[in-house]
């Protein structure tokens, strides 16, 4: 049996000795093939957790293995199996799209690299855009193409940190159009960070519901508006980050 | 080094080598300092030649000498410091330690485009020292490239250095890029003999290769020979200083991970 996507035990972050923790007790084991949503406010331990799963931050507690790799001992093995694409962390502005992948296609040993290259800006609408500085392109092209970059690879895993933060409707749809699509077709597994409920209760199919650095509950979005009572995520995540119980949830 | 390691350090020199083929001013400023540099020398040089003495005309040679393979170690520096840089102005470097590039991998693509930096920046002005003053600094021979290869790898060591401090003290650790090699000039006795320093301070001065260099480079100079216990004493002191520096940025990238330094290094 395959091991899962992720799995997290007992996770914890302290960035000093005598700082609150800023994630605290975290544990869970996402399964291959499902897209996940990591939500949460601001301050909750998203970012943190997210950049401990990709080995930018080694944990003060715990264990997490990433397909099947230890990060604490193997973290270079489960990287190359996996990737990222986050609108915060920018590609390099001067350089033109085709050579800001082909960077990437280097960094991950992309076999057949300019194929590779040439299959995803036809995928992504790049084609056009190739010869391009990445710094001259609108924020939805730039959006596509830091997934190109997070997608060259042919990740097992992605890990998505607000992936249509900044961008229209329109445009937003398309990205989570494209990634629904790209999940079913290659079985690829997806945790992605948003402040988009509407978002997450489209793409993801369980929920971790992070505040002040703990999971405070989790489970599927249909399965955590029932329990609130609510009409949608968005309700359920105000109960959460405001301290409300079912109970006392405001009708 | 395996291929895909090989293809991983070429990854990050193609990035920096795309970005200067796009961007002219950023390789005009690479030849700029070291041809400014020798020209100004240069000219000191011809004034000194022209007095009547023949310790003048090899002073002068030596002054020429020290200017153009002091900008080795200068440009070597600087070279991996910058490069380093320009990924965290890029906002890139989350990027990069995402991905399966290894520390060592990223210092080796550090190193190789220190290289490319020294070679696109001084021999220009060593053709141009060539060809305005009648300067060969080959002249000397193949222990030049002896000499070169001795303060490109002080230079790898001293940057090793500053990235470790900016990995610890962030952008305003930034400065040191630039500045940190100029420090050590008057012990590195470019311009005038170990010597001449006081006693207290010419075991400092030993302690760096690039001493050892330029007393070599006036043996060769002035007695045409290779003064191969300077030569040696250099490698020798490179080796250890590369190996103290390159633990130090290990120690150092390791202490960003644990204090989230890499999520916000260069804000």
């Amino acid at each position: 049996m395959d091991s899962p996507a992720i799995l997290a035990e007992a996770l914890s972050k302290r960035y000093a000795p005598d700082a609150p923790p800023a994630v605290e007790g975290l544990s869970f084991s996402m399964p291959r093939g499902a897209t996940w949503g990591l939500l949460g406010g601001n301050g909750a331990g998203k970012t943190t957790t997210i950049a401990m799963l990709l080995g930018l931050l080694v944990p003060s507690g715990g264990r997490i293995t990433v397909l099947g790799h230890d990060m604490a001992r193997d973290r270079f093995a489960a990287l190359a199996r996996m990737n990222f694409s986050s609108p915060y962390i920018a590609l390099p502005s001067r350089l033109s799209v085709a050579e800001n992948l082909r960077v990437y296609a280097h960094l991950y040993d992309v076999p057949r690299a300019e194929a590779r290259i040439a299959e995803l800006a036809a995928q992504l609408q790049l084609t056009e855009l190739l010869d391009r500085p990445a710094g001259e392109l609108s924020a939805g092209q730039k959006t596509r193409v830091a997934l190109a970059k997070a997608l060259v690879n042919r990740p097992e895993l992605l890990l998505l940190d607000e992936p249509t933060a900044s961008l229209d409707p329109d445009t937003g749809d398309w990205v989570r159009s494209w990634l629904e699509r790209y999940r079913a077709e290659t079985g690829c597994s997806i945790l992605l960070a948003s402040h988009n409920m509407a978002e997450v209760e489209r793409l993801c199919g369980h929920v971790l519901m992070l505040k002040g650095g703990r999971m405070v509950d989790s489970g599927s979005p249909a399965g955590l508006i029932g329990k609130y009572g609510r009409d949608d995520l968005e309700q359920v995540f105000l109960d959460i980050a405001r301290g409300r119980q079912r109970a006392e949830a405001v009708p | 080094m395996n291929r895909a390691a090989l293809r991983r350090v070429w990854g990050l020199i193609y990035r920096h080598l795309a970005l200067y083929r796009r961007s002219w001013p950023r390789v005009l400023e690479l030849m700029y300092w070291p041809v400014l540099q020798m020209l100004v020398w240069g000219f000191v040089t011809s004034y000194l030649a022209a007095a009547p003495s023949n310790a003048a005309t090899i002073g002068a040679g030596a002054l020429l000498g020290g200017v153009l393979l002091w900008e080795v170690a200068l440009r070597s520096q600087m070279g991996f410091s910058l490069s380093f840089l320009e990924e965290i102005w890029s906002r890139n470097l989350g990027h990069v330690f995402v991905s399966p590039l290894r520390p060592r991998e990223l210092v080796a693509a550090l190193m190789g485009m220190s290289v490319i930096r020294v070679v696109v920046g001084v021999l220009p002005a060593v053709g141009l020292a060539w060809l305005l003053y009648a300067f060969g600094l080959f002249a000397m021979g193949p222990v030049v490239v002896a000499f070169f290869a001795a303060l490109l790898m002080m230079g790898w060591a001293v940057a090793l250095g500053v990235t470790a401090l900016i990995l610890r003290y962030g952008a305003g650790a930034e400065a040191l890029a630039w500045s940190i090699l100029f420090g050590l000039t008057p012990f590195s006795a470019v311009f005038y003999p170990v010597a001449i320093l006081p006693g207290w301070l010419q075991p400092v001065a030993l302690a760096l290769p690039s001493a050892h260099v330029f007393e070599g480079m006036r043996a060769a100079l002035q007695d045409g020979r290779i003064a191969t216990g300077h030569l040696v004493a250099a490698f020798a002191l490179d080796a250890a200083w590369l190996a103290l520096m390159g633990w130090v940025f290990l120690r150092q990238f390791q202490s960003a991970r644990v204090r989230g330094a890499l999520l916000n290094i260069g804000e």
